[in-house]
């Protein structure tokens, strides 16, 4: 903050900088702030839980040498044909439109070498990304841009995306910046319009219809591919029992802290609540199912960035976590080398939020020929793969230290909380005692 | 989030299959509504001296109904007959409903009154919707007319108490499909203007209690549900049920599915069409869906 | 075809086959072969996911997304149709001799959906190239962001018409209810009413394309802009 002013002059902590210069813009351009990436405020998170490793009562495991496991089977429920991760670490849904063609290529390469899914978006399946994803999640969308079921049937799982963490009940957003021809042509609109989509599905409301929705799909595609349910964390109890009774394979919980490329501010400020109670939710009405760890599978996301984070939601519950911002980041978007690029955007390294205008430096988050050769998909493509590898092994690390061979065995139990909000939202007793707010003492 | 199953039999001819023609299509809901499953029955009045008729559940099956009947009987005058259906009890007697209702809400929190009036009968159970039907002997029942639900629970607990359909006012019930987005608030207000109680949390139960504060105003079922499209926010189809009368209503949005079916002889509403594809004389009846918005009604609901 | 080469349809009959058993069957069969399914009482999920220029009549009335994501085939409902109805459609043609319920031909990219009854709200919401004739009347919302395709209505339509529309064509013979927000009455001219009189033709609907009036997009909505913001 500003170092020059003088003492006597105190600022608002309520009318802070930000909320200043944010009224000051709406009032001179009347229309509310529009951006890319998740929720920016301080929000609880996995920081706020450590984990118990063993010492005398339990036992570790060695390092480098004992086995500790991370694959994930998702779709034993219903699917012929379930999909065999070699790591619980996916790459989350992202629109060719959204990203460049050369990211969507990068994140396919990154993922497949480290033997993990990627997901299409709102804009269909492009061939590149087909050719570059060994797994591939098909996204069946409100939209319904791009949608095909030739598409359907190259898809290895299909997503029924209901929602996502950083809006949820809103519908997507691309402005006219990023609609090259390609892009509209891939979703059937006008050039140079500024798409909005819908936020409910055309056909279906509700999990009644859902049911039969679902049952659609696997009658199209003959019953071989798991079928996934993604939401934005709101209601996650709910959301998760009824996607289950809809019939998923896989449930998708999106916390607030979940990415988007372009959507109104407010939004992913003020709607949703964070992943961390999230996936215990999500978790125990899985467990009240007694499908928990069994044929219906977790995948949490929303502001996963390391080894811990991962370990930390597989340990709540998750099977599985997703990741979009942190996949970006590991292409290389937000990087310092490109200070000076931003600063001619006004903006700065790690603040970056514009990705819905089309201008990116990085060339990820764009559609301008010219920025998009500046991500080569082959370098980003092993970034990303290096980025899960470091993952993975952090992961390995935290669960061997609290005697896991398989990093499904981590269990809340292994954790404890540094703050009382953590303990509560993750129902894990705060450090040092057996206390979790709201189950007595 | 459910299905839901109504036939209203215009011929009185039919009126002894009633519960084997509509058991079926209540049948056909189960995929829309695994959790539980309810059944509002029109019948006959109680028995002369005793014409009031209430249907109650208690969570113990070995539950002394008997002694529940002396009890109230004591307390309220007259003689109180009661019946045992599994896990529920049709008691009759004479008097008021409401003031039976009252009465037991008051003295006997433990017993779930289902319904109270004159010819209804509501059973409700968690499960799936052909047992349950079973178990009442629902498809031997006789009849006017019937409403039926099965139950996807969304953001309520799954428990006989929270299953459709809702009875709040004399003969009246309703069952619902979708979602509203108001009943928190709608429910306080009835409780703090009108008195109004509510035995769960589920958003249906608030708009039977809704219709009932209506009606106790002097509307008429259609005119209640008029009122209901300005007052109820959300997603809805309603179909509701009245001693003589049978009426539905769809949100202006109305995303939830609704059909109906009309012949000579009957008519039929579902959330689905197979769950009328089976009624004699389905082929040449009238079937249409319900506009938004559009209050339909027969008999003199 | 000569008449040595016609065999009658494949009967399908399901109430003694699964809905699974009867897909699979019309999704493996060869192009030119023709089928006849039976009772089929509302179910739901009927005769979905063709690829190839299979006949198909379905006897009775069907459930939801009766011919999803058709791709070639030739689909005859002899009844109504619910929810979905040859919902994202890509070719072929489905033909519908009653009514249809809501989100009929929703986000449909291509060949013809014929419903000579009515199609209730949201008929060819989100519509992607597919075109759609109704026989008689729309409801709400029909056409609701609809961006490619045609939309032909003999009758009427309800409030909300061509809501938020792209590029779809919109042709009404009836009335309309309140216009959705950027849909507007254009002119017809010669080359809409050839279009219109082809698409009747094909759909087999004898109506007078000289009644119809044209509806397109106003185009005030490409642009995300403060002065638009209360049609949003």
């Amino acid at each position: 903050m500003s170092h020059d002013r003088p003492a006597h002059l105190r600022p608002s902590a309520l009318f802070d900088a930000a909320s200043i210069h944010e009224i000051q813009r709406a009032a001179r351009e009347g229309l509310y702030r529009i951006r890319g990436f998740g929720a920016k405020r301080a929000l609880p998170h996995f920081d706020d839980l450590v984990f118990l490793g063993a010492s005398v009562s339990r036992y570790p495991l060695e390092g480098y040498r004992e086995r500790c496991d991370t694959d994930v089977v998702l779709g034993e429920r219903y699917a012929s044909k379930p999909l065999h991760l070699q790591i619980p670490i996916t790459i989350a849904g992202m629109s060719f439109g959204s990203l460049s063609a050369n990211a969507k290529e990068a994140l396919g390469r990154g993922a497949s070498a480290v033997g993990t899914s990627t997901t299409t978006g709102d804009g269909g399946m492009t061939a590149e990304e087909r050719g570059h994803s060994k797994l591939l999640v098909y996204q069946l969308l409100p939209s319904r841009y791009g949608m095909n079921p030739e598409d359907l049937r190259k898809a290895d799982a299909i997503e029924v995306v209901v929602g996502q963490g950083a809006k949820p009940g809103g519908g997507g957003m691309l402005l006219g910046h990023k609609i090259s021809d390609r892009v509209a042509d891939m979703r059937t609109l006008p050039h140079d319009v500024d798409q909005r989509s819908a936020c409910r599905h055309p056909d279906w409301t509700g999990p009644d219809d859902l049911e039969i929705k679902i049952q659609e799909l696997r009658e199209i595609t003959g019953w071989e591919k798991p079928v996934y349910v993604k939401v934005g964390a709101t209601r996650t109890y709910y959301d998760t029992l009824l996607a289950v009774k809809s019939g998923a394979d896989v449930v998708v919980v999106d916390g607030m802290q979940g990415g988007t490329g372009a959507t109104q501010e407010c939004f992913i400020e003020h709607v949703g609540i964070p992943t961390l109670p999230a996936v215990r939710l999500a978790a125990e009405a899985l467990r009240e199912l007694g499908l928990h760890r069994g044929a219906v599978k977790l995948i949490v996301s929303g502001g996963i960035r390391n080894g811990a984070d991962v370990a930390k939601a597989i340990a709540l519950g998750a099977d599985a976590v997703s990741i979009g911002t942190a996949a970006l980041i590991a292409l290389g978007d937000n990087r310092p080398e490109l200070a000076e690029d931003y600063a001619k955007l006004g903006t700065a390294p790690g603040c970056y939020d514009d990705w819905h205008l089309g201008n990116d430096p990085a060339g990820i988050t764009t559609q301008d020929p010219e920025l998009e050769r500046r991500l080569d998909p082959v370098l980003g493509g092993e970034r990303l793969a290096n980025y899960l590898r470091v993952l993975t092994l952090e992961a390995q690390t935290l669960a061997r230290a609290c005697g896991k061979s398989h990093l499904h065995n981590l269990e809340p139990e292994d954790l404890a909380a540094l703050t009382v909000e953590a303990a509560a939202m993750a129902k894990v007793p705060l450090a040092g005692t057996d206390w979790i707010p709201g189950h007595g003492f | 989030m459910c299905g839901i199953a109504g036939l209203f039999l215009k011929t009185p001819e039919l009126r002894p299959k009633l519960g084997a023609l509509f058991s079926p299509m209540l049948r056909e809901m189960s995929e829309r509504g695994p959790d539980s499953a309810g059944i509002a029955i029109y019948r006959e009045a109680g028995r002369g001296a005793q014409p009031c008729k209430l249907s109650l559940y208690h969570g113990d099956p070995a539950f002394d109904w008997k002694e529940l009947a002396r009890d109230l009987a004591a307390a309220m005058g007259g003689e109180v007959e009661v019946e045992r259906i599994a896990s529920h009890a049709l008691l009759y007697a004479s008097g008021a409903p409401a003031e039976l209702r009252a009465w037991l809400l008051a003295e006997r929190p433990d017993v779930r009154v289902m319904s109270a009036g004159h010819s209804l009968e509501i059973y409700k159970e968690i499960g799936l919707p052909a047992e349950i039907l079973e178990r009442f002997a629902v498809p031997q029942m006789a009849g006017s007319h019937a409403i039926g639900h099965t139950r996807m629970a969304t953001e309520s607990a799954v428990t006989t108490e929270g299953a459709h359909p809702f009875n709040t006012g004399d003969d009246l019930c309703l069952v619902h499909n979708g979602s509203l987005s108001n009943h928190h608030q709608v429910k306080r207000w009835l409780q703090r203007q009108r008195g109004a109680r509510f035995q769960t949390e589920n958003d249906s139960e608030v708009a039977a209690g809704y219709l009932t504060y209506r009606l106790s105003e002097g509307a008429s079922i259609a005119e209640a549900l008029e009122a209901a499209l300005t007052d109820l926010d959300g997603f809805y189809t309603f179909a509701v049920g009245t001693g003589d009368g049978f009426a539905v209503l769809r949100d202006p949005i109305a995303c939830k599915p609704a059909v109906l079916a009309e012949t000579d002889e009957w008519v039929a509403m579902a959330s689905e069409f197979r769950a009328i594809a089976r009624l004699p004389g389905v082929e040449s009846a009238k079937v249409w869906e319900p506009a938004p918005g559009r209050v339909y009604s027969w008999g003199t609901a | 075809m000569s008449a040595a080469l016609m065999t009658p349809p494949e009967a399908l009959d399901l109430d003694r086959l699964e809905v699974r058993e009867v897909n699979r069957r019309l999704q493996q069969a060869e192009a030119g072969e023709s089928f006849e399914v039976l009772n089929p009482l509302g179910r739901h999920s009927l005769a979905v996911g063709l690829q190839r220029a299979v006949a198909i009549t379905l006897r009775g009335h069907v459930g939801y997304y009766c011919a999803g994501m058709n791709d070639g085939g030739r689909i005859t409902v002899d009844g109504n149709a619910g929810t979905g109805l040859a919902e994202n459609m890509m070719s072929g043609l489905v033909r519908v001799t009653g009514d249809a319920s809501q989100s009929a031909g929703a986000s449909g990219h291509g060949g013809l959906l014929v419903i000579e009854g009515n199609a209730a709200a949201r008929c060819g919401i989100s519509l992607k190239g597919l075109d759609i004739v109704v026989g008689g009347s729309v409801g709400h919302n029909s056409g609701f962001m609809a961006q490619a395709g045609t939309l032909v209505i003999c009758g009427d339509a309800e409030a909300g018409l061509g809501d938020s529309l792209y590029e779809t064509r919109i042709y009404l013979r009836g009335t309309a209810g309140d216009l959705g927000a950027d849909c507007i009455e254009k002119d017809m001219r010669p080359e809409h009413l050839s279009q219109l009189t082809v698409l009747l033709q094909r759909a087999g609907i004898d109506a007078d394309p000289a009644k119809f009036r044209r509806y397109g997009s106003g185009r005030k909505l490409y642009r995300f802009q403060v002065s638009n913001l209360g049609s949003y």
